[in-house]
């Protein structure tokens, strides 16, 4: 066996080391660094990222969840359990409480996608984070493969595609004006498939929303939605139980399941190996308004 | 023989490298042709995306359906029909994964190619096989050859529109061969193709015959990589130091940093820079527990047998190996501000490794002609895209190697202290 062969390193290993220099130097920049904590599996695996990085020390930021109030109930309490397992602290921007306080108003169709980002950028304000970590990956949708790793925002939250950081080797550039602050995606060069392969690997146990199991649904648009509190059925809809199971986790009223028999890990990595649908769209109704939304809803603000 | 028995033990995943490529063309080369038939070769494709490019495509009356659709993501890039930044795509084959770091071609984006090939494994250059080597094509290898991007593939596209002719490929690669050579190209392989049908991408094409190489895809797969890794010289730059304020934990100390090249092992024998301190690897610890060996690129956390001052921003390294600790820097630099221009005398702050000093431009040897590569020695700035040799004095010491040696260690940028943006790429060439 020759010499590099013996030093051969995984695509896997390759990117959790990449990851872990991400939040590494964040943590040696930064102030005031909060992780997004939805959790979602991206966010999920990000978080055993952050305690891979400072092992044997705890996580040394806070995790942030914006809260849309449309939650599925099994995501909150893993959240919670997460939370309490990793002796983290936990800031929660509540939507339902900016719409309250008068901070942003409802829209018509009820849907709180749009909405949370000014709930986000207002606590960025009150807490002075300086550095964001999101989950967000390049290969989810054509505007986010522009994105940087450490991408730019001004006092507004704002991102500005024309106007992006080059960004060489691995030399980040985190420098900013007060005011201002970095988003940080160490997860950019992860596929959805690289993120069941390490939950595979790694054994990281998810809310049980992410496997096969029997709902409730209606099929709208091709879509199927559960029945709860915040999608109700329309005139003329009847519902049905499917098994289905989610492939990402958003606003409730907006999260579409698919159908699915795969309940193990090893099943969901058979599945998306062989899907032929990107897992947005199987499963947002928020990105098929029109062919540049999620670019619109970056330049506000969002992730 | 044990080779065998791990790869039946392991899970495919587990199996797989990564292979990171940038690729370059002039506009209508067949780029987007090229990478979009890669993707769908390999069924990285969705249907959703195909759909969604398909229906802007018809509603733009496009005659085919435009693959750039799914690459140029940005409102602008499809308004006009160009490809502005770099777009990273993502494929598999069961041997490798790979990313592509798709850079536009024309010259006012120099810099997002010098982006792209930083971080490239290899670079995959196009030319259209009816014009041969343009201008452009000469500015990438040159590009590649200055990022020291190991490895270079040109395609020679459109093959289907000269007849398969083998004397127009032969004329494109002997050219392009001997204009490698001066560029100092150490891994060249040359590929007729054609991206609209597929031709020599996923599979050997029967309408050449005459070409005996492997198709594009098999190259990818195969391409020896796991040897470009400096194995040799112990650098690890410390990125942050790790102190558990914990009842359980106590007492720890640990270096926390990416492995740039060599590698280390317990009981090895280390210096830190700057001070000259030595001292012993007590262990290399991982979340998973300690390892016997670290290589580039693992994330890990050495501690030393001695209490030490050691911060982000020193280096370990080997007694007997051991980078310059230098203030006075020569470097080739991209500049990349469209703002203000390089100039002699101008201060920036420069972020190498996990250092960051200020420094002062002390001297512009010469800018170069990228495209005739011209050396103008009585250039006295820098624009937007330019390249140049320039002389450059840090307030603290960089710990640095040549760049041609170590790209992790050889390279930096400048930032403009009062705007915060990333100015220029620099290339080490001599450090004392
Ligand atoms: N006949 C032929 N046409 C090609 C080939 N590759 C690309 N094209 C066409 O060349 C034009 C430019 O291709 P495109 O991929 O957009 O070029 P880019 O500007 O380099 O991204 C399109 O009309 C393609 O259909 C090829 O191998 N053969
Ligand atoms: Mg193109």
């Amino acid at each position: 066996m020759s010499q590099a062969g013996h030093y051969r390193v995984s695509h896997l290993d390759a990117l959790e080391a990449e990851s872990i220099f991400v939040m590494r130097e964040v943590m040696a920049e930064f102030e005031r660094p909060v992780l997004l904590f939805s959790g979602g599996k991206d966010s999920i695996v990000m978080l055993r990222l952050a305690e891979k990085a400072f092992a044997p020390a705890r996580i040394p930021f806070p995790v942030m969840h914006i809260d849309t109030g449309h939650n599925f109930p099994e995501v909150l309490e893993f959240r919670d359990s997460r939370v309490a397992t990793l002796g983290l602290n936990l800031v929660i921007a509540s939507v339902q409480e900016a719409i309250d306080t008068g901070l942003v108003r409802e829209l018509p169709d009820g849907t709180r996608n749009r909405i949370q980002t000014p709930v986000l950028l207002n606590a960025v304000e009150k807490y002075r984070f300086d550095a964001l970590f999101g989950g967000a990956r390049r290969d989810e949708e054509k505007a986010r493969a522009k994105e940087r790793v450490f991408s730019f925002r001004d006092e507004f939250g704002q991102w500005d595609p024309k106007n992006q950081r080059p960004e060489l080797w691995s030399l980040y550039n985190g420098r900013h004006h007060p005011g201002e602050s970095i988003r940080v995606f160490p997860l950019s060069n992860w596929t959805e498939l690289d993120v069941w392969h390490y939950i595979a690997r790694e054994r990281i146990p998810l809310p049980s929303i992410y496997y096969a199991h029997d709902r409730e649904v209606v099929e709208r648009d091709g879509m199927f939605y559960a029945v709860n509190e915040f999608i109700r059925l329309r005139d003329g809809e009847v519902s049905e139980t499917r098994t289905v199971r989610y492939r990402t986790v958003g606003d409730a009223s907006q999260t579409a399941a698919v159908l699915s028999d795969a309940d193990t890990v090893e099943k969901v990595i058979e599945e998306v190996a062989a899907t032929r649908i990107t897992e947005r769209g199987a499963t947002r109704g928020d990105d098929k308004v029109s062919e540049a939304a999620m670019e619109d809803r970056k330049r506000e603000g969002y992730f | 023989m044990s080779q065998a028995v791990l790869e039946t033990d392991t899970a495919p995943s587990q199996r797989m490298d990564l292979l990171r490529f940038a690729t370059a063309g002039s506009v209508d080369d067949g780029k987007s042709t090229l990478i979009g038939r890669l993707l769908f070769d390999t069924k990285s494709l969705f249907s959703d995306q195909l759909e969604a490019v398909e229906a802007v495509s018809a509603a733009r009356g496009d005659e085919y359906t435009n693959l750039a659709l799914l690459t140029d993501g940005l409102r602008a890039e499809r308004e006009q029909g160009i490809t502005i930044d770099v777009a990273y795509r993502y494929f598999a084959t069961p041997r490798r994964k790979f990313i592509i770091a798709d850079t536009p071609g024309h010259i006012q984006y120099t810099r997002n190619m010098v982006t792209g090939a930083s971080t490239a494994d290899l670079a995959l250059i196009l030319v259209d096989a009816r014009k041969g080597l343009v201008e452009q094509s000469r500015r990438h290898a040159f590009l590649t050859s200055l990022l020291r991007v190991p490895h270079l593939v040109l395609c020679v596209n459109k093959m289907d529109l000269v007849g398969w002719d083998k004397a127009v490929y032969d004329k494109i690669a002997d050219e392009f061969t001997s204009f490698a050579a001066k560029l100092e190209i150490t891994d060249l392989t040359i590929i007729p193709v054609s991206a609209l049908n597929g031709d020599n991408i996923a599979s050997r094409s029967e309408n050449s015959p005459w070409y005996e190489g492997p198709s594009l895809l098999h190259h990818l797969e195969h391409v020896h990589i796991a040897s470009d890794r400096n194995l040799v010289d112990v650098r690890f730059p410390v990125q942050y130091v790790i102190r558990p304020q914990s009842t359980t934990v106590t007492d720890y100390r640990g270096y926390a940093g990416q492995v740039a090249s060599g590698v280390l092992k317990p009981g090895d024998e280390v210096m830190v820079l700057p001070s000259g301190l030595h001292s012993t690897i007590a262990a290399i610890d991982t979340a998973d527990g300690p390892v016997a060996e670290a290589f580039p690129p693992m994330s890990v956390t050495v501690r030393l047998a001695d209490e030490i001052d050691i911060s982000r921003g020193d280096m370990i390294c080997r007694p007997h190996n051991a980078p310059a600790v230098a203030q006075d820097i020569e470097a080739m630099v991209c500049w990349m501000d469209e703002t203000a221009p390089l100039r002699v005398g101008g201060k920036y702050a420069i972020k190498h490794t996990t250092r960051t000093a200020r420094t002062v431009v002390r001297g512009l040897q010469y800018r170069l002609d990228v495209n005739t590569l011209h050396r103008d020695e009585n250039a006295g700035e820098l624009q937007l895209n330019e390249i140049g040799r320039i002389k450059l004095r840090t307030t603290v010491p960089l710990l640095a190697d040549e760049y041609r040696r170590n790209r992790t260690t050889g390279g930096f940028i400048l930032i403009d202290e009062s705007t915060n943006r990333t100015v220029a790429a620099g290339m080490i060439i001599e450090a004392q």
